[in-house]
């Protein structure tokens, strides 16, 4: 079937204006009758929450969390992008869409991409006064900083702890809401199924996670903003608890998959160290600004590092390779994230890897150490400086900028950074892939709405540093509380929904019986160890680079894998407690089906794009080939029923305003 | 590296609790934990039941992990979380205590999990500043001095975690309504409701029953984030010239 994604007609620059003041409004007084059902609480959730509750809608926001404020949006390190050109420096709406669609590899949907563009100064000013501390100037004015894949600066940021200080921003606003009794908070419950009524989204199935008791709630419109999958690989720079689930009950429920192999892999993160290791750490894009990437040139000296005979740093100059620079001399140490993890996991395959599990490089700040500290000399007027003084003017500049980080990286590994290079590796970040949305963020399910990171609209096949938390707060605060409008205005004569109606029944009941099967499963594996696996198979044959005959071979082993986790999976405890075993078993068996979807996406994608690397479609240097004659679509996928194959949709994407080319670094 | 466990146990709100004693290998490059997952790991092979802890993000930022270890909320090493705590700090054959954060408005659910709502509640009855989606002026309108901002932020960095709570013999919860006031206030954007803040944050947090604060300063010696007490002192100003302020009316 082919997908069509409802962008209004008109001007690009147009559509959004146009569009948002011939849209449907529903009056205050039905806004009151209205009941609306929010799922997650970070930037996308916790903003869209706030804000629709705001306009009067009756909300009722739901987190597996413990408090609101802990959703994984908190941890976004960077900053946030936006067009508004405060620099000075030719920033402006149509290079902020043209840079996301260009780093997006030409795979997202250009009247998406635009509007983003277009809310995204909106954003800034909601923020600054809601309190949110973004870092200043000494005139008091907004701070800037520049970030990879863009020539302009345009990334507001508070320190290193922007996506923090945004959801508290966020939070604070909910609940606001929350005091004004227009949303009601629904801490540490998990939503285990979609209730559709008439085809139409009317609720969901939660579970208490502190009593274990299963509940129904209605809605007249039910949203999801749930996160993204990066947890599928087991190991990712994502927070432990974030997982599919959401989602993936949605798709069970005939929602669409869309482009779900888009994967992206950051280039510097802290390599594995151990077996028993529960996530991987992110060392901001930003470092890139000032660190160089190398490896030994000799494979000799890469093993006497990898056996702890060598340092990093008593390997001379000639025997290095910094092959970013040798590779891309126009960007270097800059070009975007997938370029930089592939070449990276290129060097490890060819044995020059530092660490002793031989996937790691070097991440080194020698040379910023003393260009800093001669310029600082300099400047602080001293004469003949000893390479002592050097070293020390100059680690204090690093130190300022990166100290957080550098001492993050001391707590981890506890090595110092700044006399030994650090140690990276790539790692799992993020997913360009989610739930398919039209232009109002709708779901092909009516009344099913996804925002933020779990649908797929605006990054295409690879994502930008400091764009998704633009785009969690432009999904939230922006977009959804007029879209939504285009579903409500034409159920302001539908009475509250009845939970007790036969639709709730079948989805609690199947709920019900689903998790008792886990808990009387009787077999011997904790979820844990399945999880694991799973992580080992998809970063193996799905992470980086991906061949047909991988793809295959990963599919089939997930089909054995999920075989095996039915018959031997074993979970302590019974349903009617707090029982986190439990809540690990509903989330592995979703993520074991959405890997094997993922698989599945990857192998039908014949090109190489973004995030998405295919071993048979590369130039002779090794870069991605894409296929725009082909391959320029979204695959959208239904997969209700697995026990038969996954139905694959396609939405043609079609550039009107951006001329489709090739993406070079070099 | 061997080490001795001495765990809380508690099989939900209503039962006493009690110590239980383990044994697990870790080894030094392992997280905190990491090593309780090796615990659990191995309580589930024996069909046993693993010790429920909270955890998410595993890096310092999201305010969920907690326990008390030999006494300390977030363990021994200072500014640290319990997630970015690492083994190399424990010595072979020691013997670890390890307990919820214990308070009389953080009760037990489970084992070392502890219900931080509470904190939820202060937020809603007025850490916010009161603007709506859309309202807002262009985010240049109101310059604001870099130090200033830079002091917001650090107030702003409080994760919420509650380990000041843990640390003060009153079960005192200052230090946290403390930053949110003190985050707000320092802003152009947070002043007009500061007062009213203020007072309606404390009452909460009295409501809530946590304790008094008697200026034992253990929250700022303990907490992970390097909340200062300076901002106990910026509240208590909010808070007696909004005291004054409604009495006059
Ligand atoms: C370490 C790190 C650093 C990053 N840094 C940056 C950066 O600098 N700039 C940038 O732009 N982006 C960054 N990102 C990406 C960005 O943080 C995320 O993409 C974004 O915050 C996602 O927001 P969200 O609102 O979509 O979802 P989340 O913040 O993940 O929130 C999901 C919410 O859904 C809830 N939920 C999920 N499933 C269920 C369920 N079944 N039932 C009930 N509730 C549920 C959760 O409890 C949570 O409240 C970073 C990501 C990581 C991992
Ligand atoms: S003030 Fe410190 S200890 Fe208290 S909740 Fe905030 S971060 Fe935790
Ligand atoms: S788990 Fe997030 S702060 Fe420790």
């Amino acid at each position: 079937m082919e997908l069509n994604g409802n962008v209004p007609t008109g001007p690009l620059a147009e559509k959004w204006t146009k569009y948002k003041s011939s849209m449907p409004l529903v009056s205050p007084d039905n806004k009151r009758r209205l009941d609306v059902i929010v799922v997650g609480t970070g930037l996308a959730g916790a903003a869209a929450a706030a804000s629709m509750g705001e306009l009067g809608y009756n909300v009722k926001c739901f987190t597996f969390h413990d408090s609101p404020r802990r959703a994984h949006s908190i941890a976004a390190q960077g900053g946030i992008n936006a067009a508004k050109n405060y620099k000075n420096d030719g920033d402006s709406v149509y290079r902020l869409f043209y840079d996301t669609i260009k780093g997006g590899d030409y795979r997202a949907r250009e009247g998406n991409v635009h509007r983003l563009a277009e809310v995204s100064v909106d954003i800034i000013d909601q923020c600054v006064a809601q309190g949110v501390p973004f870092a200043r100037e000494y005139g008091g004015m907004l701070d800037n900083r520049s970030f990879g894949g863009t020539q302009v600066q345009r990334t507001f940021y508070a320190r290193g702890q922007t996506g923090q200080q945004l959801l508290i921003g966020a939070y604070q606003s909910l609940s606001r809401q929350i005091s004004l009794g227009k949303v009601t908070m629904y801490n540490r419950h998990e939503m285990l199924d979609v209730v559709l009524v008439e085809g139409k989204a009317r609720g969901i199935i939660t579970r208490n996670l502190v009593t274990g008791k299963l509940e129904r709630h209605s809605a007249h419109a039910v949203v999801l903003a749930t996160g993204g999958y990066g947890n599928v690989f087991y190991l990712s720079t994502n927070a432990m608890t974030c997982n599919v689930t959401a989602a993936w009950r949605a798709v069970r429920r005939g929602a669409y998959m869309a482009n779900p192999c888009y994967t992206q892999i950051h280039p510097t993160c802290i390599p594995q160290y151990g077996d028993y290791q529960s996530k991987l750490t992110l060392m901001s894009e930003s470092l890139r600004n000032d660190g160089r990437v190398w490896v030994p040139k000799k494979l000799e000296d890469a093993e006497a590092i990898r056996q702890g005979k060598r340092m990093g740093k008593d390997i001379p100059e000639a025997d290095r390779d910094y092959y970013l620079e040798r590779r891309y001399p126009a960007f270097g140490n800059l070009v975007p994230r997938d370029v930089a993890s592939r070449a990276a996991k290129v060097e490890c395959d060819k044995g020059h890897g530092i660490v002793p599990t031989g996937l790691g490089v070097y991440l080194d700040f020698a040379d910023a150490i003393q260009r800093y500290g001669k310029t600082k000399a300099h400047s602080s007027n001293i004469e003949n400086p000893s390479a002592q003084q050097i070293w020390d003017l100059g680690k204090a500049v690093v130190e300022e900028k990166y100290g957080n980080l550098f001492e993050m990286y001391e707590k981890i590994t506890g090595e110092d950074p700044y006399t030994n290079p650090m140690k990276i590796y790539p790692a799992v970040h993020y997913t360009m892939g989610g739930l398919w949305v039209d232009y109002n963020l709708q779901t092909n399910i009516p009344g099913l709405f996804a925002l933020g990171e779990c649908n797929f609209s605006d990054h295409g096949a690879n994502r930008l540093g400091a764009s998704a938390l633009m785009q969690g707060l432009a999904d939230g605060y922006f977009v959804i509380p007029y879209t939504i409008g285009s579903f409500l205005a034409n159920e302001i004569r539908t009475p509250k929904l009845d939970t007790a109606s036969p639709a709730f029944e079948e989805a609690e009941n199947a709920v019900r019986e689903r998790l008792t099967g886990f808990i009387s499963n009787g077999g011997k594996q904790s979820a844990e160890s399945f999880h694991r696996r799973l992580g080992k198979i998809m970063w193996e044959y799905c992470g980086m680079g991906r061949s047909a005959e991988g793809l295959t071979k990963a599919r089939r082993l997930i089909q054995d894998l999920k075989a095996e986790f039915y018959a031997d999976l074993y979970v302590p405890g019974s349903m009617d407690e707090y029982n986190p075993e439990l809540e690990k078993a509903t989330r592995v068996a979703d993520f074991l089906e959405l890997g094997e979807l993922m698989c599945l996406d990857a192998l039908q994608r014949e090109e190489s794009c973004g995030g998405h690397f295919r071993e048979e479609h590369q130039t002779e240097e090794g870069e991605a080939l894409r296929d725009d004659v082909n391959m320029a679509y979204v695959s959208a996928w239904g997969w209700k029923d697995t026990s038969v194959e996954p139905e694959l949709n396609k939405e043609p994407l079609i550039f009107e305003n951006i001329k489709v080319a090739a993406r070079s670094y070099k | 590296m061997k080490l001795n466990l001495k765990i809380w146990r508690q099989k939900n709100a209503k039962d006493k609790g009690h110590f239980e004693n383990y044994k697990v290998v870790a080894n030094e490059h392992m997280s905190f934990l990491e090593m309780l997952d090796v615990l659990n790991e191995e309580l589930i092979s024996s069909q046993k039941e693993p010790v429920a802890f909270d955890h998410d993000c595993r890096e310092g930022i999201c305010g969920t992990c907690s326990l008390v270890i030999n006494g300390q909320p977030h363990g021994p090493m200072n500014g640290t979380t319990t997630c970015q705590l690492h083994m190399r700090h424990f010595k072979e054959g020691e013997t670890v205590v390890i307990e919820p954060f214990r308070a009389k408005a953080f009760p037990v659910l489970k084992d070392l999990v502890v219900d931080r709502s509470a904190f939820d509640r202060i937020i809603q009855a007025g850490g916010y500043v009161s603007v709506d989606t859309g309202q807002a002026p262009d985010g240049n309108t109101v310059p604001i001095g870099k130090e200033v901002a830079g002091k917001a932020f650090e107030a702003a960095a409080c994760i919420g975690c509650g380990a000041c709570v843990a640390a003060c013999p009153n079960s005192s919860a200052m230090l946290f309504v403390s930053a949110k006031v003190s985050h707000l206030a320092l802003l152009p954007q947070g002043q007009v409701e500061s007062k009213k803040r203020a007072q309606s944050m404390v009452h909460q947090m009295d409501e809530e029953g946590f304790g008094m604060c008697s200026n034992i300063t253990a929250c700022e010696a303990e907490c992970p984030k390097g909340i200062s007490v300076e901002n106990i002192a910026r509240l208590n100003r909010e808070y007696i010239s909004a005291s004054f302020s409604s009495t006059e009316k």
